[in-house]
């Protein structure tokens, strides 16, 4: 009852063009059925993001930690809450980041948990830079 | 099925067989001379009540199978197909799904009778066991059977359920890719849930089966709990047991038949009429009505993996209970205390139920987590003891001494008190759409509202022109064939005219011998076209967001009525809030918002959108379209006669649905009144 051959290979890496995406500003792309949001934050994001007393964190994590260095102004996260998977609104909440609206759950703009019942961050997914404008996700 | 059986049919046939196998004997043994003790109430009717709904679930699920096609992409067009072209599609479809809710229902009385009735003492341990495992798999049949019409509530349902076991340690993510079948919900996870959607009401009926097999063993409990001890305890199972029952399914089937076919939608959720989408989550995912007090014990609890232990023990606890309670009294008819603490835990349910409805925040978390802890303390502090400490009242010695001690007191109106416990039990539902500080639309009359509502053939007639000429620039209307204008119960076209209103469009066909795509004129086969090729197409002509199709509009927008407003909906089968909100919507257009509020650039000001900030411009204006009946053209006239179009649109059956109800009801009226002479007749001698 495994993933078939066929999904798997559905699930092959994809290439994201960031261009287009103007600073404050995300798009939402889809790599094996789930939403991956990538946020191009702004100098304020970035700040609130790395302000926050990272021990006081339900789930600790540094802002560092969760982006490629060199990139700090890009956000690359699955959005889907990790309470019971809801996809979270960007650019909603108190957090300038996410708001789950299942069940209140609110993300920071480093897509941490911050406030509500989920347990942990928004994953990262696996992605590299392949150039500075584009990333391979996968 | 409790040893060799007596029975000797005449017929030397019969006779062949049963010396080869004693099929025969065994039906007879259990389902004619088996002593049923003399007292059991209507509350006892519920077995074969349920044993009904099973069949019936069986049989329409079947059928629907039949027609229907589980893939993510087809699955939503195929069930609304079944309901619009299947010869009496829309009645199997409301059978099977209104048959669910019934289902659990029915289970929920017989579950609570049990439990107040002590069914689960000794000798009935394993008969009690066996009904929590049932219970169990119609929980994982109903769920798996709300995801396949693969609306957005079924889509965002099976999201936040299959999460659930992610909260195992280790094994959790293995378990929810086992249960996707890829890397989240999709086609694959359709295609598993319809399998065991099929293959679970069988392992149903197997486990009933053990059921009755168990039931039959240590014969029924009864309200007085003690064993019957004489023959005059007890009657044969036909005819006098077979007749209650009889009178008891009639009259469940007229509260079944309320919901088929005058309120197939009241325990539903609007959301469901939209298509799946992965990439946008409803405002508000709430379960089916029936898991309601297990939703709201999960979401009680802060920590994860203790939510969903609490929610899976709420019911596993059940399995324990004939050791949690050890009290000798059977029946809580002989346990002053006892019986107080049953209604106060009914009422915690139902309490549960209601907050597993509403969002979670303030004041609803915090009762839920009271509730939550009532639930447990129930099983696990007050019935150990109780056991203990209560002073049972004497029980008589035989069921005949407690029929004479009864006698001259009337049997419970079991109508009455279904409905009462329906009305409390449906207190539970209520389809919370996000609708703050949005107004709620006015109310409306409506020529297809009630129980005799039918379409207003001009309104529908004039609404079609106002789709065509207004709507359909913008919004397409995907469900809609030409040919359904001449459908009976419609706008009451001729074929003619509905051949002559297709030819008018051009319709794209093809391939030809050449390979190209070509043009033609619209027949009456064809659907309505589209008025962008692509929902990407449609949604970069419309500032991002591609307008919604029209064809079930009606029905996939709702707005919360409130308690008690929504019970009283019940009686009065008020089912208009898509209509009701479609009119006010197009009405609701405002050129000056009111002081302090801004919509965003590219957006509309409207009363009764939620947010008020719409996409939509304002689309209808006095006198824009022209109509040849002499009616008012003005802005209120054109929502009013295109949103009873929408309503036909949504609903093409209506009429048909309502009329057939009419004709049922009258039989079932006439079938229960007999059943119930019948049965007076029967027991007319053993009381």
């Amino acid at each position: 009852m495994n993933p078939d051959a066929s999904t798997i290979a559905a699930g092959a890496p994809i290439e994201v063009d960031l261009s287009p995406v103007a600073e404050g500003q995300d798009i939402k792309v889809f790599w094996r059925g789930k939403p991956i949001y990538i946020s191009h934050r702004t100098k304020k994001q970035i700040d609130e993001a790395r302000a926050v007393n990272v021990a006081s964190l339900p789930d600790p994590q540094s802002d560092e930690a969760r982006v490629k260095s060199g990139h700090e102004q890009w956000l690359v996260v699955i959005g889907i809450c990790t309470h019971l998977g809801c996809i979270p609104i960007a650019h909603e909440g108190n957090y300038d980041g996410f708001f789950c609206p299942c069940h209140g759950s609110q993300y920071d703009s480093s897509g941490r948990i911050r406030q509500g019942p989920a347990p942990a961050n928004l994953p990262v997914p696996p992605y590299t830079f392949v150039s500075d404008t584009k990333i391979q996700i996968g | 099925m409790s040893g060799p059986s007596e029975f000797k049919p005449n017929n030397p046939a019969l006779q062949w067989i049963e010396r080869r196998l004693p099929i025969l004997g065994l039906m007879h043994s259990s389902f004619v001379a088996y002593p049923t003790p003399r007292n059991l109430n209507y509350w006892y009717t519920f077995g074969a009540i349920l044993s009904m709904m099973l069949g019936v679930q069986i049989l329409t699920g079947v059928i629907l199978a039949m027609h229907y096609t589980p893939h993510a992409d087809l699955a939503f067009k195929s069930v609304e197909l079944i309901v619009r072209d299947v010869n009496y599609g829309w009645l199997l479809r409301n059978m099977h799904a209104c048959g669910a809710s019934m289902f659990f229902f029915a289970v929920y009385i017989h579950m609570l009778r049990g439990l107040y009735y002590g069914s689960y003492k000794e000798p009935r341990e394993v008969l009690w066991i066996l009904g929590v495992i049932i219970y169990l798999l119609m929980m994982a049949t109903g769920f798996m059977g709300y995801v396949l019409p693969w609306g957005q509530m079924s889509f965002w349902g099976a999201t936040v359920i299959t999460n659930l076991f992610s909260a195992v340690p280790y094994v959790g993510e293995s378990i929810v890719t086992l249960l996707w079948g890829g890397y989240s919900v999709g086609n694959p996870t359709l295609n598993r849930f319809f399998s065991l959607h099929y293959l679970l009401p069988f392992l149903i009926a197997g486990v009933v089966v053990l059921h009755v097999w168990a039931l039959h063993v240590a014969g029924q409990n009864n309200p007085d709990g003690v064993e019957p001890k004489t023959p005059k305890d007890t009657v044969a199972f036909t005819p006098y047991a077979t007749i209650k029952d009889m009178f008891g399914v009639s009259c469940f089937l007229l509260f079944y038949a309320w919901f088929i076919f005058y309120m197939p939608n009241y325990l539903g959720d609007a959301d469901n009429y939209i298509p799946a989408n992965p990439g946008v989550t409803p405002p508000h995912i709430v379960p089916e009505w029936y898991y309601l007090p297990f939703y709201a014990i999960l979401r009680s609890i802060p920590n994860k993996l203790a939510g969903v232990i609490g929610m899976f023990s709420a019911i596993i606890i059940l399995c324990f209970l004939p050791w949690l309670d050890s009290a000798r009294t059977r029946s809580s008819k002989y346990r002053p205390l006892a019986k107080q603490f049953f209604w106060i835990f009914v009422v915690v349910c139902v309490l549960l139920g209601y907050l597993g409805a509403q969002p979670p925040e303030g004041i609803y978390v915090v009762a839920g987590r009271v509730l939550t802890v009532c639930y447990f303390a129930y099983f696990l502090i007050v019935l150990p003891l109780l056991s203990r400490i209560e002073k049972p009242r004497p029980v008589p010695n035989s069921i005949s001494e407690a029929i004479l001690a009864n006698s001259g007191k009337a049997v419970a109106s079991v109508a009455v008190t279904l409905v009462a416990a329906g009305a409390l039990l449906l207190g539970s539902l209520g389809d919370a759409r996000a609708s703050e500080g949005t107004d709620k639309p006015p109310g409306n009359k409506w020529s297809f509202a009630g129980p005799f509502g039918k379409f207003d053939r001009g309104a529908l007639q004039r609404g079609l022109k106002v789709y065509k000429e207004v709507c359909s620039n913008c919004h397409s209307l995907n469900y809609i064939a030409f040919r359904n204008l001449a459908d009976p119960g419609g706008p009451g076209y001729t074929a003619a005219q509905a051949a002559a209103f297709a030819a008018e469009y051009k319709v794209k066909d093809g391939p030809n011998e050449q390979g190209d795509m070509f043009e033609r004129p619209g027949r009456t086969a064809d659907y309505f076209p589209s008025p962008f090729p692509n929902e990407q197409a449609a949604a970069a002509a419309n500032g991002g967001k591609a307008p919604p199709d029209l064809s079930l509009i009606t029905k996939a927008r709702s707005y919360e009525r409130g308690f008690p407003q929504f019970i009283f909906d019940f009686f009065t089968q008020f089912q208009e809030q898509g209509p009701n909100y479609v009119d006010a919507l197009l009405q609701g257009f405002e050129d000056n918002p009111p002081e302090g509020v801004t919509v965003p650039e590219g957006t509309y000001y409207n009363k009764y959108y939620p947010g008020h900030a719409i996409k939509m411009p304002k689309p209808l204006s006095d006198g824009q379209v022209t109509y040849d009946d002499g009616s008012p053209t003005t802005v209120a006239q054109y929502a009013k006669d295109v949103t009873t179009f929408l309503m036909w649109t949504a609903e093409p059956h209506m009429e048909a649905r309502k009329r057939l109800g009419f004709q049922v009801f009258i039989f079932l009226i006439i079938f229960a009144g007999l059943m119930y002479f019948t049965k007076k007749k029967v027991w007319a001698d053993a009381h």
